[in-house]
C-alpha cells in the first residue's frame, strides 16, 4: 500500500492508471494456462490455449522456402556481404524493397483489385504500434473513436492508454448477425455528440476479431460513406485480410474507396504480418493512409517502432517471390478451412453453433443455452467452468465488450490436430454433463465416473488413430512454457 | 481542411531544426570517393562503421545465430511465434552480460529487468511515458542530443529545462548549475520529475568523473526525482580513464534505487542502428513492470533477439568486440584529432563517443549562434561536409560542432581532413601554428607531413578495408 501510493507521486498517471488493460479478466485465462499448459504427453491434463490468435498452420512451407533461399538473410554465406549495409540502415522510410513487397503482398491479398503504393507504407511496431500510432496522429487527448463491439480486447490499450483517447463502443446485435449498421453508428455518434464527446473516427477490423467474418460491400460503402458526411477518419484493421478461407471475398477499404465519392484523407489502413504470415514476433506492422499529411507523420513516428532492418530484408525478398506467395496464400486458406470445419462440425453435433464465419483464427461460439441467466456474471461464472474444470482457456465475450452475454471467442488455429481432438471431446463432454445435469437428479458422481472412464479409453483409442507424427514437433511448447507439471497438479478452481 | 491531432500538426517532430538541414544537403548530394568525389561527406551521423568484418568473421563461424541457415532453421517457427513482451531470456541474458562486461563487470544487471524497446528512440519516449505527465519537466545538461526534444517531449507532452553547461568548466555538470535549472523550472510552474544525463556524452564524447556522478546522485536524491542514465556509448569508451555507470555509483552512495533508469541500445556500442535493439533497465520494480506493458509499442523482432543472443553469449566474442571496438575507435580519434590540430583546430579533450566537438570559435565572425549558422553554411556548402552547429545541440556558446569520425572508410576520412585543412589555409592562416608557416610550400609539406604520419596510426595490415575503393593521392584538393 505504501509502496504504492509511494510510486504513485514518483511516476506518471499513465503509469499508475489501468488504462494498460491488464487487469482485465481476458488475462486470467493466459495465467491458468501459464501456470498448467497442456502437453499431449507430458501434461495431458493441462489448460488448452485456445484464447492465443496464432496461425503456424504454414510453417513447412515457410522453412522449406528458407532453406532453399540462402541470400534473404544477411547471416548466410551468401547473404553476408549485405550484413553491414542493412545493419546501419536506419532511415525511418524502411528499405525500398520491403515496402515493395509489402505493398505487392497487400494487393494480392486483396485479390488484387487495388494497387498499394510503397511510398505509402509506413512501418511500426506491430499492429500493436501501428494502431496506437494511428490514433497519436488523428486525435488528442479526450477525443473518442467509435468502436464496433464486439472487439479485440487489446484495443482498449493500444487506442487509449498513452494516447488519452476514449473508446465508444457500437454495440452491435447476434439478432442480425452483429452487422455494423448505418443506424447503429449514427446513434452512437449523437449520443456522444450529446454528452458532448468529441469523436475523431472509426475503426473497424476486418475480417472481424472476434466474429471472424468480413464485411460485405454494402457495409463498407455506408462506413465510408458515414465517415465523409461526418468528415471523421476511418480506420480499417485488416490484419485477418489473408486468413479468408471460403467465400465471400475480403473487401479492403482500399477497393470499396475506388468507385466511391469519399474524402480520401480520412482513411487509413492498419495491416501487419503477425496473423497472415504467422509471424507475430517479427513486429512487422504497417501504417497505410491515403492522407499524404497522416503519412509523414506516422513515418516521423515510426522511429519509435521501425521493424527491424534484419527482418525487413529477410521479408524483402520472401514476399517477393511471386510463386512462393501464391502458394502460401492458397495452402493457408486451405488448411484454415479444413481446421475450422473439424471444429465447427464437432460442435454442431453436440449442439453448439457458432457464428458463421470464413476469416480468422478463431470463431465465435454461442454458449448462450448454457448460461444460468442472460448476464454478464452468468458468462463469467460460465467461463470460470470452462477454464477450471474443462480446461481450456478461451476468451468470454464480455473481453471484447460484447454487449450480448453467453458468447466466447476460440482460437482454433494455434494447436496441433491431436490438440484439436482433445479439445473438442472435453467440450462435447462438458455440454453432455451439462444436459444430463439438467435430465437428471440423481447421483451424478457414479455415472459420472463411468463415463469418464469409458471416455477415457475412447480418447486413447481415437488419439492414436488421429496423432498426426509430422506436426508433433519438439517446438509445440512455446520456449517460455515451464517444464511441463506432472498431470497430478491441479487447476486454480 | 482534415483535422488531425495537435501532436500530428506540431513541430514536435524536431524535423524542422537546422540539425537536419545539413542531412538534406547530403541526401542530395552524397560523396561517394568514385562517382562523387565533390559530394558532401556525412559527418553529421554517429554511426560506429569499424568493427564490421570483425562480426562478420563471426557470423561465418556461427551459422546457428541466423534463423535462416541450416543450422537455424529449424529454431525458425518458434522464434517467429514469439511475441512475449518479456523478452527471450536469452536475450536479456545476453544483454545483461554484455552491459556488466562493458562496465568491467563492476556490476551485475538482473536480466529480469531487461526491457526491450524501439532503439535508445523508443527507450526515451517509453521512459517519459512513466515517469512524468504532460506538461511536467526534466532537466538536460547542454549541450544534448537533439533528437531529445522529439524523443522526450513530443507525443507525451513533457518539457525539457537545460541545465547549462559551460566551456569554462569544460561542459561538466555542476551542482550549481543544476541547482538553477531546478529553480528555474519552480519559477516557471514547471514541476522537475528527473533529470537525464548522457554518459559517456553525445555530443562531447567525454565521460563523466565518479566526483561527478556521486554529485548529481546526490542531488536527485535529494529532490526526490529520478535520474535517467543514457549510457548508449558506453562501449565506446576508448582510452582512460574509464568509463564510469551510475550502476556502479549507486553502490557507492546512499540513495533511492527507485529513482534509477538506465537507457542503453545497441545501436552505436556494436554498429546495429538498423535492428533497433532498444533497451529500458531500471531499478524500480513498477516502471519495469509498466516499461515492459509499453514495450508492445516496440519490441526487438525475435529474429534480431536470437542473433543478438547467440552473439553477445559468446564470452570470446564479446571480450574480443569491446578490444577490438575500443583500438579502431582510438586510432580514428587520435589521428583525427592530430589532424585537426596539425591546422589550429582543437577539439574538447575526449575519450569516447564517436565524435568529437571541435572548437571552432576562432573562426566566428563575432561570438553569436548567428555567425555559427553562417559558419555552419561555408562548411556544409563549400567545405562539403556534413557537421552539426553546437546550436541544434542548445550549445549555450558558440563556435562549437560535433563532427563524427567513426562512419566512414579511411580514405574518406582524407578527403574530409584535407578538405578541412585546405579551408582553413586558405581563409584562416591566423589560425594555423606558427611552425608550420614558416615552411615554403605549407600544401606540399603538409601532404609529406601527412604521408609520413599516417603510418604511424595505421596498423601494418593495412589500412583499407574491403569495401574502400582505390586510395586517394593525398594531393586531392578539397573545394573552396
Amino acid at each position: 500500500m505504501e509502496f504504492t501510493r509511494k510510486n504513485r507521486q514518483l511516476l506518471s498517471r499513465i503509469a499508475t492508471n489501468d488504462r494498460h488493460g491488464e487487469n482485465s479478466h481476458y488475462f486470467d485465462g493466459w495465467k491458468a494456462y501459464d501456470s498448467n499448459p497442456f502437453h499431449p504427453i507430458h501434461n495431458p491434463d493441462g489448460v488448452i490455449q485456445m484464447g492465443l490468435a496464432e496461425n503456424p498452420l504454414c510453417f513447412d512451407l515457410i522453412e522449406k522456402w528458407i532453406r532453399e533461399n540462402p541470400d534473404a538473410s544477411i547471416c548466410t554465406a551468401e547473404g553476408l556481404d549485405k550484413f553491414k549495409d542493412i545493419a546501419i540502415y536506419q532511415d525511418y522510410h524502411g528499405l525500398r524493397e520491403f515496402r515493395e513487397a509489402v505493398a505487392k503482398f497487400m494487393g494480392r491479398v486483396g485479390g488484387n483489385r487495388v494497387t498499394f503504393d510503397p511510398n505509402r507504407i509506413v512501418m511500426s511496431g506491430g499492429a500493436t504500434g501501428a494502431n496506437e500510432t494511428a490514433i497519436f496522429c488523428l486525435a488528442d487527448p479526450g477525443d473518442a473513436f467509435l468502436v464496433p463491439s464486439p472487439y479485440y480486447a487489446g484495443f482498449t490499450r493500444d487506442l487509449r492508454w498513452r494516447t488519452g483517447v476514449e473508446i465508444v463502443p457500437v454495440h452491435c446485435k447476434s439478432s442480425n448477425n452483429f452487422r455494423i449498421t448505418r443506424a447503429a453508428l449514427e446513434e452512437a455518434y449523437e449520443k456522444a455528440q450529446r454528452s458532448n464527446i468529441n469523436i475523431k473516427g472509426v475503426i473497424i477490423t476486418n475480417p472481424s476479431n472476434p466474429l471472424g467474418t468480413v464485411l460485405d460491400k454494402e457495409t463498407m460503402r455506408s462506413l465510408v460513406s458515414f465517415v465523409t458526411d461526418k468528415k471523421i477518419h476511418l480506420v480499417s484493421d485488416e490484419i485477418y485480410a489473408a486468413t479468408v478461407f471460403s467465400s465471400p471475398r475480403f473487401i479492403s477499404v482500399a477497393e470499396v474507396m475506388q468507385d466511391m465519392d469519399c474524402n480520401r484523407d480520412l482513411i487509413h489502413i492498419v495491416y501487419s504480418l503477425s496473423k497472415d504470415m504467422g509471424f507475430p514476433g517479427f513486429r512487422v506492422g504497417i501504417v497505410y493512409s491515403f492522407n499524404d499529411d497522416v503519412t509523414n507523420c506516422a513515418r516521423k513516428m515510426s522511429s519509435f517502432g521501425l521493424v527491424s532492418s534484419q527482418t525487413q530484408f529477410l521479408l524483402a525478398s520472401m514476399l517477393s517471390d511471386d510463386e512462393f506467395v501464391g502458394n502460401f496464400l492458397r495452402e493457408s486458406s486451405k488448411r484454415l478451412a479444413k481446421r475450422h470445419h473439424v471444429f465447427t462440425k464437432g460442435l454442431e453435433e453436440v449442439g453448439i453453433s457458432t457464428i458463421k464465419s470464413n476469416a480468422g483464427l478463431f470463431f465465435w461460439m454461442d454458449m448462450r443455452p448454457l448460461l444460468k441467466e442472460q448476464t454478464t456474471k452468468a458468462e463469467t461464472e460460465l467461463w470460470r467452468v470452462i477454464i477450471n474444470k474443462v480446461k481450456l482457456n478461451v476468451s468470454p465475450g464480455s473481453s471484447f465488450l460484447c454487449s450480448e452475454p453467453g458468447w466466447f471467442r476460440v482460437c482454433f488455429a494455434n494447436m496441433d490436430d491431436k490438440t484439436v481432438e482433445v479439445a473438442l471431446d472435453r467440450i462435447r463432454e462438458f455440454v453432455l454433463q451439462g444436459k444430463e445435469e439438467n435430465n437428471h437428479e440423481a447421483d451424478k458422481s457414479q455415472a459420472r465416473a463411468q463415463r469418464w472412464r469409458k471416455q477415457n479409453l475412447r480418447l486413447s483409442f481415437s488419439s492414436s488413430r488421429l496423432y498426426d507424427e509430422s506436426l508433433m514437433s519438439p517446438h509445440m511448447i512455446s520456449p517460455h512454457s515451464p517444464i511441463p507439471h506432472s498431470p497430478l497438479v491441479r487447476a486454480r478452481t | 481542411m482534415v483535422s488531425m491531432s495537435k501532436i500530428a500538426i506540431g513541430n514536435g517532430h524536431g524535423e524542422n531544426s537546422p540539425y537536419f538541414d545539413g542531412w538534406k544537403a547530403y541526401e542530395t548530394n552524397p560523396f561517394h570517393p568514385i562517382d562523387r568525389p565533390d559530394g558532401v561527406i556525412q559527418m553529421g551521423l554517429a554511426e560506429n562503421q569499424l568493427c564490421f568484418e570483425f562480426i562478420k568473421k563471426w557470423l561465418m563461424e556461427h551459422p546457428e545465430a541466423s534463423l535462416c541457415t541450416a543450422e537455424g532453421v529449424n529454431r525458425f517457427k518458434e522464434t517467429a511465434l514469439f511475441q512475449d513482451y518479456h523478452g527471450m531470456p536469452e536475450f536479456r541474458q545476453a544483454v545483461a552480460k554484455f552491459m556488466g562486461k562493458v562496465r568491467g563487470d563492476r556490476v551485475k544487471f538482473d536480466p529480469d529487468r531487461i526491457v526491450m524497446s524501439g532503439g535508445a528512440t523508443g527507450a526515451h519516449e517509453m521512459v517519459a511515458f512513466c515517469l512524468a505527465d504532460p506538461g511536467e519537466a526534466l532537466l538536460v545538461p547542454t549541450p544534448y542530443y537533439p533528437g531529445f526534444d522529439r524523443d522526450l517531449r513530443w507525443r507525451t507532452g513533457v518539457e525539457l529545462v537545460p541545465v547549462i553547461c559551460e566551456s569554462s568548466h569544460n561542459f561538466q555538470i555542476t551542482r550549481t548549475a543544476m541547482e538553477a535549472a531546478y529553480e528555474k523550472a519552480q519559477e516557471a510552474n514547471l514541476k522537475v520529475k528527473g533529470l537525464l544525463i548522457t554518459n559517456p556524452s553525445n555530443p562531447l564524447g567525454t565521460i563523466m568523473d565518479r566526483e561527478t556522478l556521486k554529485s548529481i546522485v546526490k542531488f536527485i536524491n535529494e529532490k526526490n526525482i529520478h535520474l535517467i542514465g543514457d549510457e548508449i556509448y558506453a562501449a565506446t569508451v576508448f582510452k582512460d580513464p574509464e568509463f564510469v555507470s551510475i550502476s556502479e555509483v549507486i553502490q557507492e552512495v546512499e540513495c533511492n534505487h527507485d529513482l534509477i533508469h538506465i537507457v542503453y541500445s545497441l545501436s552505436k556500442d556494436m554498429g546495429f542502428p538498423g535492428f533497433r535493439v532498444g533497451i529500458v533497465y531500471s531499478y524500480n520494480d513498477a516502471v519495469v513492470n509498466c516499461a515492459r506493458k509499453m514495450s508492445s509499442y516496440g519490441l526487438v523482432s525475435s529474429q534480431t533477439q536470437h542473433l543478438i543472443a547467440t552473439m553477445l553469449n559468446d564470452d570470446d566474442f564479446l571480450h574480443n568486440f569491446i578490444m577490438e571496438s575500443k583500438e579502431q575507435l582510438f586510432k580514428r580519434h587520435k589521428y583525427f584529432t592530430w589532424s585537426l590540430s596539425q591546422v589550429g583546430i582543437g577539439s574538447l579533450k575526449s575519450n569516447g563517443g564517436l565524435f568529437i566537438w571541435m572548437d571552432l570559435r576562432k573562426l566566428l565572425k563575432e561570438k553569436t549562434f548567428d555567425a555559427e549558422m553562417d559558419l555552419w553554411r561555408v562548411i556544409i556548402n563549400e567545405v562539403k561536409l556534413n557537421v552539426s552547429p553546437g546550436s541544434s545541440f542548445h550549445c549555450h556558446e558558440p563556435g562549437w560542432f560535433r563532427v563524427c569520425f567513426a562512419n566512414m572508410e579511411d580514405n574518406t576520412m582524407e578527403v574530409a581532413l584535407s578538405r578541412i585543412r585546405s579551408f582553413i589555409l586558405k581563409n584562416n592562416e591566423s589560425i594555423v601554428p606558427r611552425k608550420l608557416c614558416r615552411r615554403s610550400s605549407l600544401k606540399l609539406s603538409l601532404s609529406r607531413s601527412l604521408s609520413r604520419r599516417m603510418d604511424d596510426f595505421m596498423s601494418p595490415a593495412g589500412i583499407m578495408s574491403p569495401h574502400s575503393p582505390l586510395p586517394q593521392s593525398p594531393l586531392v584538393r578539397a573545394r573552396t
